[in-house]
């Protein structure tokens, strides 16, 4: 038969020699290798004190973006949940008020906004297809929890740090990824 | 005459008692640690590192949760057996210490005080008396579970037990004809005056390693406990203490035999290259303890070396092992020592 | 009445109570427990008499290899009180006329008995390993070498047993 690759070994039936039967130089050469990896690297790393960094392309939980101002940028339109392949996003429209306008940044802005995190495959369509840099995935995982009704994040959750009374926070939250271009 | 013991001596050998066994159940526990550490080492992970610093809490914590578990006793059995096993399997492991020469003799509150429980003229049978007992824990307490596996896993434990105590014996015999007695002390001194035993009889050795590790239950002879295979063998319906007392006393297990191979054949707490005598008393006792106690970890290492390397026998194997192998080669070096003392002493 | 006295009614009374209680249980591993304790304070008394070798080889010998293969086949049976077969009266019969002879041979050769020197107790040195070795090979050299051909015919014949039949494939 023709093999495939080169890497096959052909298993040797021979009758074992008599050094090979006192089976003390195989046991004895194993050892030695067991022994080798006590010098060997360690691949692991202690987690919580050293934690190893994302890539640039990473896709972790959603973030709900504002402007410079703390504005949310969220108008309602509907294009990620259409978006989404999972149908993990809803969202419940509203009308902004006069004198609201500290708070969102256009006319119309999400009253509810929730992602199913355990429907969301973090495939990052959402990000793609909002037309206002409202939405993105961040370099952070979703927790553990003990109920599936966690997993479902609503707006508050989801919503970046106010960039005037928490710029630590807001700036942690944008992260290091790079942003898209905001077609204008 | 009941009042007339030593009631001096009787301290000395109780204090001494204590001493002993609750540091065999400290560097037992300690055991527990290194085996996890050595094996992650081995496997190039880290090991225990959570529980205090470097993770040497770890057995604390492993005996705190061991203490806190449901404790389970199945329908059906014997209970009175059930909880004997353990306790006899942590008996006789315990037990065998007390003729082992820790050091040589202690100057303390102007006593000369031996540093050995008892120093009876038939030492190392004593050990070999206690080791053929400590099946027996394991026995009575697969046979009280009334589970198929735990029986299978006593009973694997029996004939192993038996099988390689032949062989041991027999490569022991042949120790007793060099050194010409059987008192453990008398044995480490003959060796402090000549070469180490190991020397002489570099294939009774062998056999006696081999053997301790079956008698240990450990691997590659770990097949009545076979986690794979059995369940867990003998202990698989233990839990809370009664499964750390087994777990346990195979760490003294473990450790005690350690003692024992170093006395017989590495010279017990004879530290090489130092001449004790020129030392002050004390101070060679301290050196005596240290050298036991550095043979001790190198044995203990090896024992786990050898777990993380090589893999379980099979049942057949082990047997083929025990009668075809290792006791006619016992007594072909019986044969041959016997021959060479005849031939050498002319 | 001196501590040796106390130990020796202490064994004799765990010895006979044990040896009662092997006849008496249900569970033949309870037999062979029992057995096993009995053998134990019989080494005692062994110790007693300053016989420590014979005591230790009693340990290893009988409580710890024979007893075991005895619990070993009791287990591997899995015999219980169900499967007890029924007793035949005729068979007790038999037993309990077996074992007043016994108590018989046993009574009239502790009645011919010197009581006078019955034990040693810790001075004795018949059962210490020098004096024993030297009865075995002076004395006794002939017996002594016969059985020990036995014990290694029959370890050889344990070997042979082990060894695969070759002509069976």
């Amino acid at each position: 038969m023709q093999a495939l690759t080169n890497k096959a070994k052909q298993v040797s039936r021979k009758p074992m020699s008599f050094m090979e039967k006192l089976y003390l130089p195989a046991i004895f050469k194993g050892m030695m290798i067991t022994f080798s990896h006590i010098f060997k690297k360690k691949p692991t790393i202690n987690y919580p004190e050293k934690q190893r960094p994302f890539s640039p392309v990473f896709r972790g939980l959603h973030i709900l973006n504002r402007d410079a101002e703390g504005r949310e940028n969220c108008t309602a339109c509907g294009l990620c949940a259409v978006a989404c392949p999972a149908e993990a996003i809803t969202m419940e429209a509203a009308e902004r008020q006069v004198g609201e306008e500290h708070l969102y940044k256009e006319e119309k802005y999400a009253a509810k906004y929730e992602i199913n995190m355990l429907r969301c495959i973090f495939c990052g369509l959402c990000e793609e297809a909002c037309p206002k840099d409202a939405i993105y995935l961040s370099e952070t995982f979703t927790p553990a929890d003990y109920q599936r009704k966690q997993f479902i994040y609503s707006k508050n959750e989801l919503l970046i740090p106010h960039p005037k009374e928490n710029e630590e926070a807001y700036l942690k939250a944008l992260g290091n990824r790079p942003k898209k271009e905001i077609v204008k | 005459m009941l009042l007339a013991i030593d009631v001096a001596l009787l301290i000395e050998k109780l204090v001494l008692i204590v001493v002993v066994v609750f540091a065999s159940l400290g560097i037992a526990m300690y055991t527990t640690f290194a085996e996890r550490k050595v094996a992650a080492i081995l496997q190039d992970r880290r090991g225990p590192n959570r529980a205090g610093p470097f993770g040497l809490l770890q057995p604390l914590a492993d005996g705190l949760k061991l203490f806190f578990k449901e404790e389970i006793i199945p329908n059906f059995s014997s209970k009175f057996l059930f909880i004997l096993g353990p306790a006899l399997a942590m008996l006789t492991a315990c037990m065998t210490s007390a003729v082992i020469p820790w050091g040589d003799k202690v100057e303390l509150f102007g006593r000369t005080i031996d540093l050995q429980i008892a120093d009876v003229n038939i030492g190392i049978l004593y050990v070999f008396g206690v080791v053929s007992l400590g099946v027996y824990g394991i026995m009575i307490g697969s046979w009280a579970s009334n589970n198929k596996f735990s029986l299978l896993g006593g009973l694997r434990a029996a004939s192993q037990i038996i099988s390689y105590e032949l062989a041991m014996g027999i490569s022991m015999i042949a120790l007793l004809m060099v050194t010409g007695t059987l008192s453990l002390k008398e044995m480490v001194v003959q060796q402090q005056h000549h070469y180490w035993n190991v020397v002489y009889q570099p294939l009774g050795f062998l056999i006696f390693l081999i053997c301790a590790f079956a008698e240990c239950n450990r691997t590659p002879f770990d097949l009545p406990e076979a986690e794979n295979e059995l369940i867990g063998g003998y202990h698989t319906e233990y839990s809370s203490m009664k499964l750390g007392f087994y777990l346990f006393s195979e760490y003294i297990n473990m450790f005690i035999s350690s003692v024992v191979m170093a006395t017989l054949y590495f010279g017990g707490y004879d530290m090489p290259f130092v001449n004790e005598a020129a030392l002050a008393p004390n101070m060679a006792a301290l050196v005596g303890i240290v050298a036991l106690l550095a043979k001790v970890v190198c044995f203990i290492f090896f024992f786990m070396w050898v777990r993380w390397t090589i893999p379980r026998f099979r049942y057949d194997q082990l047997m083929h092992l025990g009668w075809r192998i290792l006791i006619p080669l016992a007594l072909f070096n019986m044969l041959t020592t016997g021959g060479a003392i005849l031939y050498f002493s002319k | 009445m001196n501590i040796t006295t106390i130990l020796f009614i202490l064994l004799s009374v765990m010895a006979i109570g044990s040896a009662v209680m092997m006849i008496s249980s249900k569970s033949p591993v309870h037999s062979v427990l029992w057995l096993v304790v009995v053998f134990f304070a019989i080494s005692g008394h062994y110790i007693l008499l300053n016989a420590q070798f014979l005591a230790i080889v009693n340990i290893i010998v009988y409580a710890g290899a024979i007893m075991v293969l005895f619990l070993f086949v009791v287990m591997l049976m899995n015999l219980n009180a169900e499967t007890e077969p029924i007793k035949n009266y005729r068979l007790q019969l038999v037993g309990i006329v077996a074992g007043g002879l016994l108590l018989l041979v046993i009574i009239s050769a502790i009645m011919k008995m010197d009581v006078e020197h019955l034990v040693q107790t810790k001075d004795g040195d018949a059962g210490l390993i020098k004096v024993l070795g030297m009865n075995l090979f002076k004395n006794y050299v002939l017996p002594f070498e016969i059985s020990s051909v036995l014990f290694l015919s029959a370890m050889i014949g344990a070997v042979v047993i082990g060894k695969k039949d070759e002509n069976v494939n």
